[in-house]
């Protein structure tokens, strides 16, 4: 788990432009509320972040800026080799590269499980429907509910609904995926299969940024943790540094209010 | 203690209780339940007995079915004369239509059934095919029912008229008003000001005027406002602001629909890259539009029941028939006859469309409400 962490680290200081994403200077409001201040940051190819911090520090906007589902107002957003502007066409390019998973699941009620896996390969990417289907049986095995196929969401607990998520978005083959909160809807007993097919994902390579709480996955998976609260990353440091000795007194609340219990 | 603890499989599944099952069980749940309850059903059925025998002694027992004229019918029997029903039911079929043509109107008739079997079953056989037909529907009827060129005679829609008059303007209305609701729903809904603002402008505009009033606008001020000469047939005018009236509500309907759904499905249509339209159609309108059926069928029939309203502007729908064939000398005083057949046939056909809709709304449901 060291050896790439480093590396990655490496890269990101060297800021080459071969990073899967580069923020530089972002800002954003919600109309007089300043949400975003300032961001800077990037995501080397293959590099684990995990985004934490208090509700309302502006992480998850941060995350949904990177494929657009927000709006930036100043500054750049550089995806998989493509900046993010008004155009439509860039910012179709890069939500077909980058996968998401959310906190409340999204995924769609009156489709199948396969169906909603196979939806996106078939209308974005014109794969053939069987080929998609096949795909989607081969993610569905690795998130381990196959056998669930030809339910619908409803049908399914919040553990399993987030599995399917997670292969929904590996059918589009992603370069990176985002996940925003992806445990926070989920009764305890059903965040471990979640985390562990996240763990498995890590361990295969995919660039990754998750906002969430779980420091326990954060200390095994991340590269980088990056810590935000009021809109600003206060810290950003590998896992060993960030939760054995952070710098900020911010941080240091932090982390006493959610790891002492 | 150790024996008498509780082990797993001690209690096997025993029936119900027997006062809870069986019709006796659904009598005294359901009609005698309390006094207010043994109170009302007592009533209901004092009711029926006093409406039930003498409706149907009027309608059945007692009714002539044939006769010469009105005093032929009194001659025979006290009750309902529908003799006179008989005599004009081809009137109220086809209206004036040519009578050597009327096959033309009856084909329609099967090739409407036909149409709809696609639509109404998804199992059906040749699916594919039948959509295809289903699409191709309007234009072959229109052709058939108007004639004109490939060998047929042509036929005025002056001479349009009955039930065939009435479905001719519903399944017009109900076939183009669900579309045209939907792109207003979403223009309502755009991003982009001037189209919401159309939109928007559209649709309070034709639901702040009465029916009446666009057709009066359809029937007498159109010619006005089009260019001299250019002349626009009645009927296609009626057909367009029926149409319209139907959308702006079907509009609101389906707005309705689409608000209900959570803004985090289109937000992960959106992530995965899916366009505008596509998102729309595969994910948000199955959902927006199942929600909305009740509301849906609801302007259908509220559409399919103001077709009665060309009465006024001089079109004869089955209700304006009748209200002509009341007027002969011959038939006089048979008000009850003509509006219970007019009302029956109405209510069979929007009692059927509700009935669909509840199927339909059953089919679709897919357990996520739970």
């Amino acid at each position: 788990m060291k050896q790439p962490a480093q590396n990655s680290q490496k890269q990101t200081l060297g800021g080459t432009d071969d990073n899967a994403v580069t923020i530089r200077g972002m800002h954003k409001w919600y109309g007089q509320f300043h949400a975003l201040k300032d961001i800077n940051m990037s995501v080397a190819r293959g590099e684990k972040i995990v985004v934490c911090g208090p509700s309302g520090s502006g992480k998850s906007t941060m995350i949904r800026c990177i494929n657009r589902l927000e709006e930036h107002q100043q500054g750049d957003i550089i995806v998989d080799g493509t900046e993010l502007t008004n155009d439509l066409k860039n910012i179709e390019a890069v939500r077909r590269e980058v996968g998401m998973v959310f906190q409340h699941f999204n995924l769609f009620p009156h489709l199948t499980i396969l169906e909603n896996c196979t939806l996106a390969p078939i209308w974005v990417r014109k794969t053939p429907k069987r080929e998609a289907e096949e795909l989607a049986m081969q993610y569905l095995e690795r998130v381990q509910i196959p056998d669930q196929a030809r339910k619908y969401p409803g049908q399914l607990s919040g553990g399993q609904q987030q599995r399917v998520a997670i292969a929904r978005c590996l059918c589009m083959k992603p370069r990176i995926m985002l996940f925003d909160e992806p445990t926070s809807a989920l009764d305890p007993e059903m965040i471990k299969e979640v985390l562990d097919v996240m763990i498995e994902l890590a361990s295969e390579g995919i660039t990754m940024v998750c906002v969430t709480h779980e420091m326990g996955f954060a200390k095994t998976v991340a590269d980088r943790v990056i810590f935000m609260d009021g809109g600003e990353i206060i810290e950003e440091n590998q896992p060993n540094e960030f939760f054995d000795n952070p710098q900020h007194e911010r941080t240091k609340l932090f982390l006493s209010q959610i790891l002492d219990h | 203690m150790t024996e008498q603890a509780y082990k797993r499989g001690e209690h096997p599944d025993l029936p119900p209780p027997s006062n809870t099952i069986g019709a006796m069980a659904w009598v005294r749940g359901n009609l005698l339940s309390s006094p207010a309850n043994i109170i009302m059903t007592i009533l209901s059925l004092w009711f029926l007995y006093k409406i039930l025998p003498p409706a149907l002694d009027w309608m059945f027992f007692d009714a002539a079915f044939t006769g010469e004229d009105r005093n032929a019918c009194r001659a025979k029997a006290d009750g309902a004369c529908w003799a006179f029903i008989g005599e004009r039911l081809r009137l109220f079929t086809y209206g004036f239509y040519p009578a050597e043509s009327r096959w033309r109107v009856n084909l329609s008739f099967v090739m409407l059934i036909l149409a709809l079997v696609p639509i109404l079953w998804d199992k059906a056989p040749f699916r594919k095919f039948g959509i295809y037909f289903t699409c191709m529907f309007p234009f072959i009827a229109g052709w058939l029912l108007l004639g004109g060129f490939f060998g047929l005679e042509s036929v005025g829609t002056d001479e349009f008229g009955g039930f065939m008059l009435t479905l001719v303007i519903g399944v017009t209305g109900i076939a183009f008003s669900l579309p045209i609701g939907i792109l207003l729903a979403l223009g309502r809904q755009s991003q982009l000001p001037i189209v919401s603002i159309c939109a928007v402008g559209f649709i309070e505009f034709i639901r702040g005027v009465p029916l009446i009033a666009l057709l009066f606008v359809a029937s007498t001020m159109l010619n006005y406002f089009l260019p001299k000469g250019t002349e626009f047939d009645l009927l296609l005018r009626v057909l367009i602001m029926v149409t319209l009236f139907a959308s702006a509500y079907m509009a609101e309907v389906i707005r309705g629909g689409l608000q209900a759904i959570s803004k985090g499905q289109t937000e992960a249509a959106d992530a995965m890259g899916l366009k505008y339209w596509s998102a729309m159609r595969l994910v948000v309108l199955p959902q927006a539009l199942k929600i909305s059926i009740p509301g849906i069928v609801n302007t259908f029939i509220g559409l399919y029941k103001d077709t009665t309203l060309v009465i006024i502007i001089g079109l004869y729908d089955p209700l304006g028939i009748g209200r002509a064939s009341l007027a002969d000398t011959k038939w006089t005083g048979l008000s009850n006859e003509v509006y219970l057949f007019v009302a029956i046939f109405f209510f069979v056909s929007c009692f059927f469309m509700a009935r669909y809709s509840l199927y339909l709304e059953g089919k679709l449901e897919t357990g996520h409400k739970r």
